[in-house]
């Protein structure tokens, strides 16, 4: 078995948004429109302000409610490495997937399917990693096997304090943001 | 204090999801208006001791016009649709754990047993029907001499009706993104909600239709004419007393549900707290208020109440109202719900 | 040369490739990614032009068309990861924005109304044009502003043409008040890319600048990487930056009074003897009379003068000095901010003097490069006049024209009138304060050509317009960059321009067979130029052409590894105390003076970058626009709370001499001082070309009126215009 994650540290993050080019051109994600993104919390009051900057994209949920609420099977989990995909021509467009996705992660391509991202498969499957953690100039991303206890992700886990988003939602999210 | 920014900005979902615009909600009133209709005259179907010339063309209003308004329901869905073509894909997989996957099945029995519904009583009330379509007439004479078919029919109206009834609600409840729709009840709420649109519905139809005599000449006229049929004996004043009293307490349900259903979502978790205070002081409160809980459920509920004391004289409008407000209740549930989030208690 | 990683590199490609024909045979079923390409995928290796820092690039093109951009491996500025502009650079090959064919004015300056004409009549043109101007003016009234590599071939043909006043924003206005504080006291300057061995600093400390906003790539990388290995960091601004939130010490300082901070710092430093005691007395000239010079800057002095309480001075003094010689305090770039900016540099070089940083690791290690011999051209004519732009050395240590400088003269005509411009990929109107001066220099002008990809403000202004091609679609010059260690960059079409556009050395070429220049252009295609370079430094041109990049060996970087510690200043030391400065009558040593303030219930007006754009360049990439379509204007929550205004209301901002931007939304925010605003550069675009950027967001350039003359180098600060904040309807 393995489980693909990805592990990102806020420290080293910058927000730069080359994870959301690389996936753009990587993807042909259609102009208006973005598979990854980055978010920025700010809390505290000047000066003492912390911020958290996240690069943010589907979560491929170990629970995930967008594969649960689909009617006809388009969005299912990859059977290696528990990825969340959509099957483009298996898709109606009915939008539950996106109404049920607490991250927001996806979006209804403008050829009419739901669309989010993939973990570049395609690239993970010919053992690259995704565009956007490829990218990085920060090098703040890290893609690999959980299930793998010598995996860079499983040992980024092991050794520092990391958080997932909306834990709360009981989706069981598969990105960790080390902080 | 905590500052959020995001540069995401994908079209329907930024800055908050409004992917559902009027065609959704009114797809939910009508699918739960044609669920109370169905739930209504199958328990009538069960109720009367089958009786043929007492049911001469009594039954076949509700699943005629039910045919009707959900056709035009499953019309606004399909307008949802993003990727249309591939709408027959629904057919070819259930999803135990897609409401619209149970929704797109429930719908597929749904048309079979309005129709048999309809033609159980259509040879009693279109007489002319045996010249012009003997076949069709055969079927439903047949239909209506089989007594287990007709408690069949029934049975599968009113079952088949609460299951759409309350899909309308899961389809929302189901979405545990959107706190405001988590709570169980909310399939019941639709289900009731249903019930007393449905009920609202024969009840207005009645004070529209002219008090004609029995069987229209035309097919034309068919529908207007046996929705009074369904209504007349013992007589259109008792069926209407009824019908107030019936939507009396539909409409009671559904304000107790409403209560529970914010008292639940009041004793959660924050995110279910702000859903729940979209509605009840936030941006949608005003319409919530006005439309859904006064003129929606309030109002009529005093109206029919008096009507049936007869201290007024009874009318269409509480029966407008219910529709106004069932209505309502779609529209600003799926409006807010979209807007409510997880997100308020943010890492 | 590094055989190895080369030959590793071409393994591991060839592996990739097989990898990637499998791969998608087993992925049949996967539509998200690319899939069966009949036009195949073709990697071309050549770098970047998105900013000046020139990472290596391999663009792929998949089925004839441009796909994606990633970064060269074999590159030591990149490390195989550009940043977003470079990841997004295929935005600007597809800009529908950007020019397609010359163009002439026919209208008035300004209109914006032009025909488009082909390349030989505008050519000639300008050719006309340039050879009356020399006949009545002499050659040296043409000037060329120009940024960035590109510019080479041009800057060749103008110097054929016999002027000297050749100029580039990046000294005036940005870097150079930084190059001349170290010149006087190390000797040398930091250079771009910078020398600043942030990799391997343990303690970082940033004043002002906002690396990772600031998104120089190799800089940012180094930064993470410090981040990461848990590096000290001490950032001092007055907005809480991107790379403030990373810090231990967050210093909050009054905007303006940074000097004050490092005197204080310099004034903990030598009185608790903490700084490299070695080093100073063995490299140092002058310390005595520097630490004298000190002694009334502590740290409760500066309190009054930055708002950073005495402790934090002290606490972050004494950190520096605990990780010295790794601490780096970083120079900054852009630093054009108060006036006294050269000085406040050479405070920053002596701070780094005193912790012993120059020189060793974790400071500033010494660049190496390739030897590449330039071309053998023939010798440029010797202009008659001196350089119009510094006359009678107004600005002793301007050791680059100025572009300000430039203007002046053109304004008013004096040491020499300047008649013609030409402008290579700058856009002056938003790179130079005052834009009122720059129109009317452009008043006095007989010709204003400008080259560039995009229609900017300043080519709204032209008598003609080229268009060049982008980056993506042309040869330039070589980049034997000075850095780490010593590598060979080439820079080559990867697809072919869509319109009509030329590149660079075709342009300059074209123009000097007109002006009868020819001769200085012995060859007729580039690649000759490039080959006959690559192969008089011994090195392979189809290597370079089929890597991108050639690595030479390895040389020591360090002084520790042999780097001789050597300054070229007139004492041969590291001057402490400058005779240099003393002798031409300006402080020797770095002495405090406050900052102007603005009028009573203003802001100081603040700019800055954002990582996804350059300059003003960017902003009609739709790639990039995607990411950052308009700034807003930062103001600190509690004054915007007073003010009535939450995030995303709109206003105006108008300064002290009533200049008024365009609508920009307001960002209520923590992070940033109530005593001043932040812009993000490059912004409200006026130019009407600009389809996609024109009118959104605000221009900060359109607020900076006034600015303020660096005495020692004549950089223009422009951190000294303030604002209040409008109503949106405004007029």
């Amino acid at each position: 078995m393995s489980r693909n994650i990805m592990v990102i540290d806020t420290r080293r993050c910058v927000g730069c948004q080359d994870c959301v080019v690389a996936c753009q051109t990587e993807n042909d994600v259609p102009s208006g429109f973005c598979r990854d993104w980055i978010t920025e919390t700010a809390r505290g009051e000047y000066p003492t302000v912390q911020l958290e900057i996240r690069s943010e994209r589907c979560n491929h949920c170990a629970n995930p409610p967008c594969v649960h609420c689909c009617p006809t099977g388009a969005s299912h989990v990859h059977e290696r490495g528990g990825v969340v995909l959509v099957t483009h021509e298996k898709c109606i467009g009915c939008k539950a997937c996106l109404a049920a996705c607490p991250y927001d992660a996806r979006f209804i391509h403008p050829k009419g399917y739901a669309d989010k991202c993939t973990f570049c498969i395609h690239r993970v499957e010919r053992g690259q990693d995704p565009a956007c953690v490829s990218v990085c100039p920060t090098h703040c991303m890290h893609f690999g096997d959980a299930d793998d206890p010598l995996s860079g992700v499983s040992r980024l886990l092991a050794t520092r304090p990391h958080h997932t988003l909306l834990p709360e939602a009981g989706t069981k999210p598969r990105i960790y943001y080390l902080t | 204090m905590i500052e959020y920014t995001t540069t995401r900005h994908n079209p329907g979902v930024d800055p908050i999801l409004h992917l559902w615009g009027w065609e959704i909600p009114l797809y939910l009133f009508l699918g739960g208006l044609v669920a109370g209709l169905m739930i209504l005259s199958g328990y009538h179907i069960l109720r009367s001791r089958w009786d043929r010339d007492q049911a001469q063309g009594h039954y076949v209003t509700a699943p005629l016009l039910s045919l009707a308004l959900l056709s035009a329901g499953m019309l606004t869905l399909f307008l949802d649709l993003e990727h249309k073509l591939q709408v027959w894909r629904l057919y070819l997989t259930f999803r135990p754990a897609s409401p619209m996957s149970w929704g797109s099945w429930i719908l597929l029995f749904v048309y079979p047993a309005l129709v048999a519904s309809a033609l159980l009583t259509l040879a009693a009330s279109l007489p002319r029907l045996r010249q012009r379509l003997p076949v069709l007439a055969r079927v439903s004479e047949s239909l209506a001499g089989h007594n287990g078919a007709v408690h069949l029919i029934g049975f599968a109206n009113v079952v088949l009706g609460a299951m759409l009834g309350i899909y309308t609600g899961v389809l929302l409840s189901a979405l545990g993104a959107r706190p405001l729709w988590n709570s169980a009840l909310l399939g019941p709420l639709f289900l009731f909600s249903g019930l007393s649109t449905g009920a609202a519905t024969l009840h207005l139809l009645s004070h529209l239709t002219p008090r004609a005599g029995e069987g229209s000449p035309g097919f034309s006229d068919a529908l207007a004419s046996v929705m009074v049929n369904w209504l007349r004996p013992p007589s259109a004043q008792d069926g209407s007393r009824k019908l107030e009293q019936a939507d009396n307490s539909f409409l009671t349900i559904e304000l107790a549900l409403l209560a529970l259903f914010f008292g639940g979502l009041m004793t959660s978790t924050l995110a279910h707290q702000t859903g729940a205070r979209l509605l009840l002081t936030g941006p949608w409160a005003a319409p919530f208020w006005v439309f859904v809980v006064g003129s929606g459920i309030l109002l009529p509920l005093l109206l029919q109440f008096l009507q049936a004391q007869r201290r007024i004289q009874s009318t269409w409008v509480p029966a407008l109202l219910v529709l106004g407000g069932g209505l309502a209740l779609r529209f600003i549930l799926v409006g807010a719900g979209q807007a409510s989030h997880w997100s308020v208690a943010l890492p | 040369m590094n055989a190895l990683s080369r030959r590793r590199f071409l393994r591991i490609s060839a592996t990739s490739v097989i990898a990637a024909g499998a791969g998608a045979r087993a992925l049949g079923a996967f539509r998200d990614g690319p899939g069966n390409h009949p036009g195949g995928i073709r990697r071309t290796p050549t770098f970047c032009d998105l900013c000046f820092w020139k990472c290596g690039a391999i663009a792929s093109v998949r089925d004839g068309r441009l796909w994606k951009i990633e970064g060269n491996p074999l590159d030591p500025l990149c490390q195989g990861r550009l940043c977003p502009r470079g990841t997004g650079g295929i935005g600007a090959h597809s800009d529908p924005d950007r020019l397609r064919a010359p163009l002439l004015r026919t209208h008035e300056r300004g209109e914006e109304k032009w025909k488009e004409v082909t390349w030989e009549e505008a050519l000639e043109f300008i050719a006309a044009k340039m050879k009356g101007i020399a006949a009545s003016h002499g050659p040296e009234a043409m000037a060329l502003f120009s940024h960035g590599i590109g510019g080479t071939f041009l800057k060749h043909t103008l110097k054929a043409y016999g002027t000297p006043n050749i100029a580039a924003p990046s000294f005036a206005q940005c870097r150079g008040p930084r190059d001349v504080g170290f010149r006087l006291t190390f000797g040398e300057d930091v250079g771009s890319p910078e020398r600043t061995d942030i990799a391997n600093a343990e303690c970082l400390v940033l004043i002002g600048s906002h690396l990772g906003e600031n998104m120089h790539n190799t800089q940012v990388q180094e930064f993470a990487t410090a981040v990461g290995r848990g590096a000290r960091l001490i950032v001092v601004d007055p907005r809480l930056s991107v790379a403030a939130s990373k810090a231990h010490h967050y210093l909050p300082i009054k905007p303006g009074t940074d000097l004050a901070l490092i005197l204080a710092w310099m004034q903990v430093i030598v009185t608790e003897k903490r700084y490299d005691i070695d080093y100073v007395s063995q490299h140092g000239f002058g310390f005595e009379a520097f630490a004298a010079s000190l002694v009334d800057y502590t740290p409760e002095w500066a309190y009054a003068e930055t708002g950073i309480d005495p402790e934090t001075i002290r606490a972050t003094a004494r950190e520096m000095a605990r990780y010295r010689p790794a601490t780096l305090v970083h120079p900054g770039r852009h630093v054009n901010w108060n006036g006294d900016d050269a000085q406040r540099s050479r405070a920053i070089a002596l701070l780094n003097a005193l912790l012993g940083s120059w020189g060793r690791k974790g400071g500033f290690y010494q660049p190496v490069t390739m030897d590449v011999p330039a071309y053998p051209y023939p010798p440029f004519p010797v202009p008659k006049k001196a350089k119009v732009d510094n006359p009678g050395h107004k600005y002793p240590f301007a050791h680059e024209t100025l572009t300000t400088g430039i203007r002046e003269a053109t304004i008013s005509g004096a040491p020499y009138p300047i008649k013609g411009w030409m402008v290579y990929a700058t856009n002056l109107l938003q790179a130079l304060p005052n834009e009122a001066e720059t129109l009317r220099a452009i008043q006095a002008l007989d010709l204003l050509v400008v080259v560039d990809v995009v229609p900017s403000e300043m080519a709204a202004w032209a008598d003609v317009v080229l268009p060049e091609s982008t980056y993506l679609e042309r040869h330039d010059d070589l980049n034997p960059e000075y850095f780490r260690e010593p590598f060979l960059a080439l820079r080559q079409p990867v697809v072919d321009a869509p319109h009509d556009q030329k590149p660079n050395w075709w342009i300059a070429r074209q123009l000097a067979e007109k002006l009868g220049l020819g001769a200085f252009y012995p060859w007729k295609h580039i690649e000759e130029y490039l080959e006959h370079r690559v192969s008089a430094a011994g090195l392979d041109y189809a290597a370079l052409k089929r890597d991108g990049i050639l690595r030479g060996p390895a040389q020591p970087i360090y002084w520790a590894d042999g780097v001789p510690a050597e300054f070229d200043t007139p004492s041969r030391k590291i001057e402490f105390y400058s005779t240099q400065l003393e002798k031409a009558g300006f402080d020797p040593v770095p002495r405090y003076t406050p900052p102007v303030s603005g009028p009573p219930g203003s802001f100081r007006l603040l700019f800055g970058r954002a990582p996804m754009h350059s300059f003003s360049r960017t902003h009609t990439n739709r790639l990039l626009a995607g990411l950052m379509d308009e700034n807003v204007v930062w103001i600190n929550e509690a004054v915007a709370a007073r003010q009535g205004l939450k995030s995303g209301d709109i206003i105006r901002l108008r300064n002290q001499d009533g200049a008024l931007s365009n609508r920009i939304a307001v960002k209520a925010t923590e992070r940033i001082r109530p005593d001043c605003v932040y812009l993000v550069h490059g912004f409200g675009h006026t130019a009407r070309g600009l389809r996609h950027a024109f009118g959104k967001g605000a221009s900060d350039a359109r607020l900076i009126t006034r600015y303020r003359t660096d005495p020692l180098m004549g950089g223009t600060a422009m951190n000294v215009n303030f604002v209040t904040l409008e109503s949106a309807e405004a007029v």
